[in-house]
């Protein structure tokens, strides 16, 4: 029964926050190259630096909890993976209800939707950022394409 | 003015508006945890964090330099320390001119009363020690005064604590207000209360003091820590507590 317990207790422990060594980028490279966003109606209509997302690249980022770690926050059709929060919307469906530009600024910046969001901002401009971890600094959560992977993943979600 | 700044500006307005809907009861974290995990708790055998208690319950009566140890003062046990002082840590130091936490109090005891040798403040025994003391008020409600001269340091603390750190670009509150008891991942968020500490971390396998575990959350916001005994930490250390006045103190408490 303990051990069990245990093992429940390990897939729990494993669904906290990403760990502080994971991190989309190496810090021993110079950050990637930062690209302007413009927003038009709650949305970026252009990908960040012209950029192609893979979805299937997106699919596996929404469910890495070391990078997007989308489904820590929101129910996605992914049945391989059994935990899920509930601290946003389940996002099933999600490219019938937003456009591909809104589900782009919902991800790069959730802020310009709601300023007291919980939800992090996996683009927001670094240099608005509060004291980042040494190594971190000027570097976004996710890259450009990283976004767009995401973002090309969540278009398929009809 | 764009529709986006119009939209943006109402946004805050109901932003600001909700924060004191979310001015909630305070509720300990021991609520969150499943019954099994509240069992656990609850039974002195099979509570890990007893370990460090009686780890410190040791260390109390070890004798500094000097020959005297805790217990020659505060009794065998700490018999003659008073729960409800406890209870009221972190306190103005009018000698200090600043608050002490429970866990300073009793380093400066130790090294001005015991003739040393001095713990450091991030240290496994200075930790025990402060568990140790801390569950002799076991049940006791917290109750932290934040008038007079610790008001600053309470407004300090509240401020830090509705900051945004890190590449996550999160606030404390924004998780710990706004959405215990909704579930991130597999766990529910709790209230981020102080009154079970030092804790049991089950996912870490260790005991923790409020200020360790801060640095875990902010390591987790990829935000710099501050150092252990910090100005920083110990503003938050007396929001926090203060925070959690009316809860009774489960130390050891566990939580994930």
């Amino acid at each position: 029964m303990r051990q069990k317990h245990r093992h429940w207790l390990f897939v729990l422990g494993t669904g906290i926050l990403p760990l502080h060594t994971a991190h989309a980028e190496n810090p021993t490279q110079p950050p990637a190259t930062y690209y302007e966003w413009q927003v038009k109606d709650f949305a970026i209509n252009e990908p960040l630096g012209g950029l192609t997302g893979n979805p299937e690249q997106g699919r596996a980022i929404a469910g890495d909890q070391h990078r997007g770690n989308c489904l820590a926050c929101h129910k996605l059709p992914i049945p391989e993976e059994k935990f899920f929060g509930n601290l946003g919307p389940p996002l099933t469906g999600i490219a019938s209800r937003q456009s591909v530009g809104m589900i782009r600024l919902h991800v790069v910046d959730q802020s310009r939707f709601n300023p007291e969001t919980v939800m992090p901002g996996y683009y927001r401009p670094p240099q608005q950022l509060h004291r980042v971890a040494r190594g971190l600094e000027g570097r976004t959560w996710l890259t450009a394409q990283e976004i767009e992977d995401v973002v090309a993943y969540l278009a398929t979600l009809k | 003015m764009n529709i986006q700044s119009v939209f943006n500006l109402l946004a805050l307005g109901l932003g600001l508006a909700a924060i004191p809907v979310f001015a909630q009861e305070p509720i300990s974290g021991y609520d969150y945890l499943t019954p099994e995990m509240q069992a656990m708790q609850d039974d002195d055998f099979a509570n890990p964090g007893m370990i460090a208690v009686e780890a410190g319950g040791s260390l109390f009566s070890t004798p500094g330099t000097n020959g005297k140890s805790c217990a020659a003062c505060h009794g065998s046990e700490g018999s003659k320390l008073d729960p409800k002082h406890i209870a009221r840590y972190p306190v103005y130091s009018e000698r200090l001119k600043k608050p002490v936490t429970l866990r300073n109090q009793i380093l400066l005891c130790r090294k001005n009363r015991m003739g040393g040798p001095p713990l450091k403040y991030g240290s496994e025994q200075a930790l025990q020690l402060e568990a140790f003391v801390r569950r002799l008020a076991y049940g006791e409600p917290v109750d932290v005064d934040v008038s007079g001269a610790m008001a600053p340091y309470y407004e300090s603390g509240k401020k830090l604590f509705h900051t945004r750190w890190g590449q996550v670009d999160i606030a404390c509150h924004q998780c710990h207000d706004y959405h215990a008891g909704q579930t991130f991942r597999g766990q529910k968020l709790t209230q981020g209360q102080s009154n079970g500490f030092p804790v049991y971390r089950h996912t870490e396998g260790q005991v923790v003091g409020l200020q360790e575990r801060i640095t875990q959350c902010l390591t987790n916001l990829r935000a710099e820590p501050y150092p252990l005994n910090s100005k920083e930490y110990i503003d938050l250390e007396v929001y926090m507590n203060a925070r959690s006045n009316g809860l009774k103190i489960e130390t050891p408490g566990i939580r994930y």
